[in-house]
């Protein structure tokens, strides 16, 4: 097995673009990681590139190069992007590619996502007003608050720091800090969650270039290693979104097994963990994944997030670009997304959003439909 | 006006007596809902039909506040007109908790551990006339 680097890293500024295509927001984001690494694009041995709607990434080699180059489209529902790095992280640690790019890419229509489920079965489900994944995160925010104690100020907090985080951060969509007032007093979506905290499907575009551990310096001064990279599905028993029914009896999700397995890959406890990056579909859900990927006890979330521990300057800081509440979510880019921020925290080059005291490791997760969580842990 | 299931394989009775049609694996006990023949619990293919239990305990619970797309969803979605509904997971007990409209809305009336019972509400009239239904649980007298 081998170690694998991430070397360069390029991204579309998020947010709407009227008048680009999907695609030439993967373009922009592909360029942009060749240069930052110093390679060029008949360099790379392959390509794993994901998009839900905005049309089947290989195409993009008629735009960049017919270099003959592996290049593999990746589906995955909310962890496309997740899905991407994976793949890319296993072609290179089993020894068959030396260099490649995971890529990731879309542009979604406005308002909530849009569920087709004619032809599944399912007809009846979306007809009767259910098939809705903001009332999964409103059922599961609400049953949690309900066990653990969390209060609605604390969902608020989570929200006012996205979007403080969002403003400093220049290639976020979402770049206007709002008070808790404004966030408690926006539109109830879907009890207990108000409009500004949940984020919007979006647009833009992330790559990522990986190489071989050992010719990583070949490429760049100060490469970032992937201690581990897990995807998971759901086992029986956990409540995922777009279920009609849940099994009476319980087991734990997605997201705690893919952090268990990374932790166990990288060989290191949350403890750790210096940043994280957190799928924050809405804010409840970054308060619930804190505990689901081991980094406090169920209910701890309270005091941490009321006594700003997750904040950039805090003790264990959170979602440090803003997260899917600024960023809003492109589904084929959003969980590399995290990698890319991770990358540069990991660098030092996080500018005016640099989380002090010299991090050395990172964390990223997402969380999405139909119940599939994806991890990766980096390190310097 | 006529009374009619949004779907007929999954909610039935349509007046009189609306039941909800589950499925029991013999093999594991396990229940699902709609009915599938494939057991995601000890992956067998062999379950059964079954009405599921008309009575549950509210698990927990949310309020829709703005009006979903259409299609899919095929009641009020005019802005003017919409009204919140209620949706939560029903748990019948020793079967599976079930996902459904709530006839309340107002989160100040719904609380996790209510003990809730099977009834309909109305979606929207088809081209024949007729009242299209789907299932929503309401809290019992027993709150
Ligand atoms: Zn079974």
């Amino acid at each position: 097995m081998h170690d694998v680097a991430i070397v360069g890293i390029g991204m579309h500024e998020f947010g709407r673009h009227d008048g680009v295509s999907g695609m030439d927001q993967g373009v922009v984001a592909v360029r942009r990681a060749l240069a930052d690494a110093g390679a060029q694009w008949e360099d790379l041995e392959f390509a794993f590139g994901g998009s839900k709607d905005a049309g089947s990434p290989d195409t993009m080699v008629s735009r960049l190069g017919l270099t003959g180059l592996q290049f593999i489209n990746v589906h995955n529902g909310c962890a496309t992007g997740g899905s991407a790095l994976i793949s890319s992280y296993n072609a290179i640690r089993s020894g068959t590619f030396e260099i490649g790019i995971a890529l990731g890419f879309d542009k979604h229509e406005r308002g909530a996502f849009r569920v087709r489920t004619r032809g599944d079965n399912l007809e009846w489900y979306g007809e009767s007003g259910m098939a809705l994944t903001t009332q999964f995160f409103g059922m599961k925010i609400n049953r949690y608050m309900h066990d653990y104690g969390i209060t609605q100020n604390t969902l608020a907090k989570v929200s006012t720091k996205a979007f403080r985080n969002g403003a400093l951060n220049p290639m976020a969509w979402r770049r206007k800090p709002f008070s808790e007032e404004e966030v408690l007093e926006s539109t109830m979506l879907s009890y207990p969650l108000t409009q500004y905290m949940f984020c919007s499907p979006g647009e833009g575009g992330v790559a990522l270039v990986l190489v071989r551990a050992d010719k990583a310096k070949e490429y760049t001064d100060n490469p970032v290693y992937l201690k581990s990279c897990v995807v998971k599905s759901r086992r029986f028993g956990s409540f995922e979104v777009f279920s009609p029914h849940l099994a009476n009896e319980f087991s734990e999700g997605p997201t705690v097994d893919a952090s268990k397995a990374a932790f166990e890959m990288a060989g290191i406890g949350p403890e750790e963990i210096d940043i994280a990056q957190l799928q924050d579909t809405e804010s409840g859900a970054e308060v619930m994944h804190m505990a689901e990927n081991g980094f406090c006890e169920h209910g701890e979330q309270e005091s941490m997030i009321q006594n700003g521990e997750t904040e950039i300057d805090g003790k264990f800081p959170v979602n440090t670009d803003g997260g899917c509440l600024a960023n809003g979510e492109p589904i084929g880019a959003s969980g590399l997304r995290q990698v890319y921020e991770n990358v540069l925290q990991l660098r030092g080059d996080a500018g005016e959003r640099q989380v002090p005291g010299d991090p050395r490791t990172a964390y990223t997760h997402v969380y999405g439909a139909p119940g599939i969580s994806g991890v990766t842990i980096l390190s310097r | 006006m006529v009374q009619v299931s949004v779907q007929d394989t999954v909610l039935t009775g349509i007046p009189e007596e609306p039941r909800l049609i589950g499925g029991k694996c013999p093999d594991c006990d396990n229940h699902v809902f709609p009915m599938q023949k494939d057991c995601p619990k000890c992956t067998g293919d062999q379950i059964e039909k079954v009405d599921l239990s008309t009575k549950g305990i509210l698990w927990t619970w949310t309020i829709q506040g703005f009006p979903p797309k259409s299609p899919p969803y095929i009641g009020e979605t005019d802005p003017e007109n919409f009204e919140a509904y209620g949706v939560g997971y029903v748990e019948l007990p020793g079967e599976v908790k079930v996902e459904a409209r709530l006839t309340e809305n107002d989160p100040t009336r719904l609380r996790v551990g209510m003990e809730m019972e099977l009834t309909v509400v109305p979606l929207a009239v088809d081209e024949e006339g007729n009242e299209v239904v789907t299932f929503a649980f309401r809290p019992t007298e027993n709150n």
